[in-house]
């Protein structure tokens, strides 16, 4: 079809040389407006939820849901803060430590399970990252039964807990994809000159490994904060992270709709701050948990 | 190895005879990457396969009331369920629900995929448009939902301007399409689920758009410009090159979808909860319930085995396919 090709390894040159200037532009029609209707499908919840937040408590009924406010106002947002405000907390004090010990822990393991195999080393891999791809459902009772002999059940120290260990498979493969794209010369060098397997992890391994740790911190964050059914299980009252209060909000008659709008998106807030400022490395852990998981 | 040139530590050098140290150094050595990974399993160990067989036990145990009571009582509690209509009903609509919702999200993925893979003007910004909302909480998705598709509020007050007379019931909906009788259960498509597959497809059609992009940029373009010398059109270099050569992501995005389908559970909690008639409920929803709810915990942990079985029976021939794949791909 195309009559110049360009050196077709240079790939940032492809998609404009098929067919001419023109003709591009003709075949181009459709493409955006597909586009163009599916951005306005993934922004209309966005919409939605921005436009009624801002509203006064009189515009926020369902007849003028799709209408923009006549004039701005914060009141919905400062009852949603001072209703979700300790359950922010608490997800903030959940996902912190969360994600710190899980990037800790998966890059020990993941440092172990690609640089340093010991016989059975892939067997014993394979059967973490079994913990993949069960239903959470079939370990809940004897974890509440095991949480409250440790002391733990209904704490935020329990389900920190709770989601280093299920997420264990996930950061042990992310961060064992990462490490494999290491030269195996750098380890081994480190080794001739007599470091350890420990010292040469923390030595040299480690001082390389921020992408993954941002990789994984990203991931782990992200899954944690979101987390819901561990939550709801583990914790009542008080102890309750953010996405169980919202629940708890929207089901409740009420609380006006421009104050649950605001609430949805003062959860959601945390998650999108991450995924606007770093979605390049969220799209990596998407990618890395995804072709292997 | 030589441990000439690390000091070993002063104690053990004193202790040891010659060969001592660096014998005893070397152990530790092929000990230590056991030892790192030792927390790891043995954790995994404990908190995934200790507590499926736990959970095992407990569903055949006489554990009913909130009193807890492990002796053994038999597999009643598996075979009540299957004549349970509840739990027949979950079980038919978490199946109609996976299948609904990773078929919209491979082919909204896929088209998307296609057309940001040919450059549109501003393609950053679009993948990131479509991607946002996988950052996003189920609890979120469903709470903006369940607004939007309420009957008397939010799509369809768009319809009404528009002259649309016969407004939809979305999740309200309790008919089921075509309705064929399978013992106490219609089986097929209940309405009311396709509002819950427009709300989750909306959150992870992003989620397959990405996987088939990073697929189609790891496509070499020498595959298409051979196939366009070749006098091949568009549609099909698209569907005799770059399709089949999308097979492993496609398997991939089953996989990952089709195992958070099986297992959801805060999107319909959320959402829409059981449904009348349960023509939204799913078994995680009922293990909940009659687990912490109902503290019927045999119940709960037999629905939570079946639920285990009926991921394994998507995943294990899935696995195997992405195997087969890669192994073809080299």
């Amino acid at each position: 079809m195309s009559t110049a090709t360009p050196t077709a390894d240079d790939r940032r040159l492809r998609p404009t040389d098929d067919g001419g200037a023109a003709g591009r532009r003709l075949r181009g029609a459709p493409k955006y407006l597909v586009l163009a209707l599916a951005a306005a499908f993934a922004l209309v919840p966005i919409y939605v939820m921005l436009v009624t937040s801002l509203k006064p408590p009189v515009e926020a009924t369902v007849g003028r849901m799709w209408d923009l406010p006549s004039s701005l106002s914060l009141g919905a947002w400062e009852q949603a803060w001072a209703t979700l405000r300790p359950y922010l907390m608490n997800s903030f004090a959940l996902a912190i430590p969360a994600t710190v010990f899980s990037a800790l822990l998966g890059s020990l393991n993941g440092y172990v399970f690609a640089k340093w195999r010991f016989p059975g080393s892939e067997t014993i891999f394979n059967l973490l990252l079994f913990g993949l791809f069960i239903p959470y459902q079939i370990v809940l009772i004897p974890l509440v039964v095991t949480l409250q002999q440790m002391g733990l059940y209904n704490s935020i120290a329990g389900l920190v807990f709770v989601h280093v260990v299920y997420g264990i498979p996930i950061t042990t493969l992310i961060f064992r994809n990462f490490y494999a794209r290491i030269p195996a010369d750098i380890t081994e060098a480190a080794q001739v000159d007599g470091a350890g397997v420990f010292s040469t992890y923390l030595r040299v391994a480690l001082p390389l490994s921020v992408p993954g740790f941002v990789v994984v911190a990203i991931w782990q964050f992200t899954q944690v904060w979101n987390e819901f059914l561990f939550a709801v299980s583990i914790t009542s009252a008080g102890q309750r992270p953010v996405m169980v209060a919202l629940q708890n909000l929207s089901g409740s008659q009420i609380v006006e709709w421009n104050v649950q709008m605001a609430a949805a998106l003062m959860a959601a807030l945390p998650t999108l701050i991450v995924y606007i400022l770093l979605g390049r490395y969220f799209v990596r852990g998407l990618l890395a948990g995804a072709t292997k998981g | 190895m030589t441990s000439t040139t690390t000091p070993a530590p002063a104690g053990a050098a004193a202790a040891a005879a010659d060969a001592g140290p660096s014998r005893r150094r070397r152990r530790l050595e092929t000990a230590t990457p056991v030892l790192m990974v030792l927390p790891s399993i043995l954790a995994i160990g404990v908190f995934v396969y200790g507590f499926i067989a736990w959970t095992g036990w407990v569903s055949v145990s006489n554990w009913t009331t909130f009193v807890r009571d492990l002796s053994f009582n038999g597999f009643g509690a598996y075979t009540r369920l299957f004549g349970d209509f509840r739990f027949l009903s979950g079980l038919r609509n978490v199946v109609v629900f996976t299948v609904l919702f990773v078929g919209v999200c491979l082919v909204v993925g896929l088209v998307l995929a296609m057309i940001i893979d040919r450059d549109p003007f501003g393609a950053p910004v679009w993948r990131n448009l479509f991607l946002f909302p996988v950052a996003l909480s189920f609890v979120v998705t469903g709470v903006v939902w369940q607004w939007l598709l309420n009957p008397r509020a939010g799509v369809n007050l768009l319809l009404n301007r528009f002259g649309w007379e016969d407004l939809p019931l979305w999740y309200v909906s309790t008919t089921i399409v075509p309705g064929w009788r399978w013992g106490q259960i219609d089986v097929v498509v209940p309405v009311a689920l396709i509002a819950v597959v427009i709300a989750a497809a909306w959150q992870m059609s992003g989620f397959a758009m990405a996987i088939y992009l990073a697929g189609l940029q790891g496509i070499p373009d020498e595959l298409r410009e051979a196939a366009r010398m070749d006098g091949a059109s568009e549609i099909a270099v698209y569907r005799r090159v770059l399709l089949p050569m999308l097979r492993p992501m496609t398997i991939t995005i089953i996989i990952v979808l089709g195992h958070i389908s099986l297992k959801t559970f805060d999107l319909i909690y959320v959402m829409t909860g059981p449904g009348t008639g349960y023509v939204t409920d799913v078994p995680a929803v009922y293990m909940y319930e009659t687990t912490f709810r109902g503290n019927q915990f045999a119940r709960g942990a037999a629905i939570s085995l079946l639920l285990l079985g009926l991921v394994a029976l998507l995943m294990v021939p899935a696995l195997w396919a992405r195997r087969r794949t890669e192994e073809a791909l080299g």
